[in-house]
């Protein structure tokens, strides 16, 4: 870590349907996968998958900032949830 | 009186809402680009149809981060009337001026056909001269119009009546056989508590004119006008 500059950090975000909402894409690949032989499937739940960079002080202000960024833009509150992993150097 | 429509990157449906509005209804019609800061002076806002950023991240996401939509939030929570048609009504629900999602379709496919829709509230500026549970006929064209809504959420919308549309059947019938994308309750349009802001999956544009064949979509901006002009 470069405590002198810039502190570029990764994360991955996901973004999935809340288990009340119905996934229709999921039900669907589940189909397949059943008329494949994989009977042993019972759930098949589709998500969004969000790489970042970002330029961030400490730890602690990526997890904010992260935070707020899915809360007004990547998920929608009313049908997501979200999580996220942040990535060492 | 006088509309404004606003032209998001990927909006389709402005010109027809211009011409319906302009040349059918004999209304002032000012376009309002995204980027713009300031309304021009609208009576009522039309969010038109189409695909404003490609539905990029969801449908309608992006837009409500456009310039413009700050001035739509304040003129509708002054009173001012907005309609959201299509992709408008999925704008509309990202900014949070109405309650709800638009989910994908059940069945996954893009759906484009004549739908018939039944005035479950009449007592609404865009409604009032239609009388309560007549059927009109009006097309749907989307991917996203299944209505979602939370267990409250939805309890809020019925004891509001803020319920306007639901999807039927030519008699009226309304069931899962007559719901054409998997919407709670075969909700086609809602509105917000206060009663001003109007969202709705099905095009009353594109059954205005008499050259459609059909001219039910007349009924919603003759309310309009009417509710203006009054």
């Amino acid at each position: 870590m470069n405590y002198l500059g810039a502190n570029v950090r990764k994360a991955t975000i996901y973004v999935t349907l809340k288990p009340q909402v119905l996934d229709p894409q999921g039900k669907v690949i589940m189909n397949v996968l059943h008329t494949l032989g994989y009977d042993n499937v019972s759930e098949v739940r589709a998500s969004k998958m969000f790489e970042v960079t970002l330029d961030v002080k400490n730890d602690a202000d990526i997890k904010q900032e992260i935070e707020e960024i899915c809360d007004k833009v990547l998920a929608n509150p009313n049908i997501e949830t979200y999580y996220y992993k942040i990535h060492d150097e | 009186m006088k509309y404004n429509i606003i032209i998001f990157p990927g909006s389709n449906c402005d010109y027809d809402a211009y011409f319906v509005t302009k040349n059918l209804m004999g209304a002032e019609v000012e376009y309002v680009w995204h980027k713009d800061t300031s309304l021009k002076d609208p009576d009522c806002v039309i969010i038109p149809g189409g695909f404003s950023y490609g539905d990029y991240l969801r449908a309608g996401a992006i837009a409500k981060f456009s310039p413009i939509m700050k001035e739509v939030i304040d003129f509708a929570n002054k009173g001012g009337l907005v309609i959201g048609i299509c992709n408008g009504f999925q704008v509309l629900t990202e900014t949070k001026l109405l309650p709800g999602t638009l989910l994908q379709n059940k069945s996954l496919l893009f759906i484009c056909k004549h739908q018939y829709v039944k005035i479950v509230n009449n007592t609404t500026p865009f409604t009032h001269i239609i009388e309560k549970d007549r059927v009109l006929d009006i097309p749907i064209a989307h991917n996203e119009g299944n209505f979602f809504i939370d267990e409250d959420g939805l309890k809020s919308l019925q004891d509001n009546q803020q319920i306007v549309f639901q999807y039927c059947d030519k008699e009226g019938h309304i069931n899962d056989n007559t719901n054409p994308n998997g919407s709670m309750l075969n909700i086609a349009g809602i509105m917000n508590k206060k009663g001003n802001v109007l969202g709705m999956m099905p095009h009353p544009e594109r059954t205005s004119d008499p050259i459609c064949g059909v001219t039910d979509g007349q009924q919603i901006f003759l309310s309009i006008k009417r509710f203006i002009e009054k």
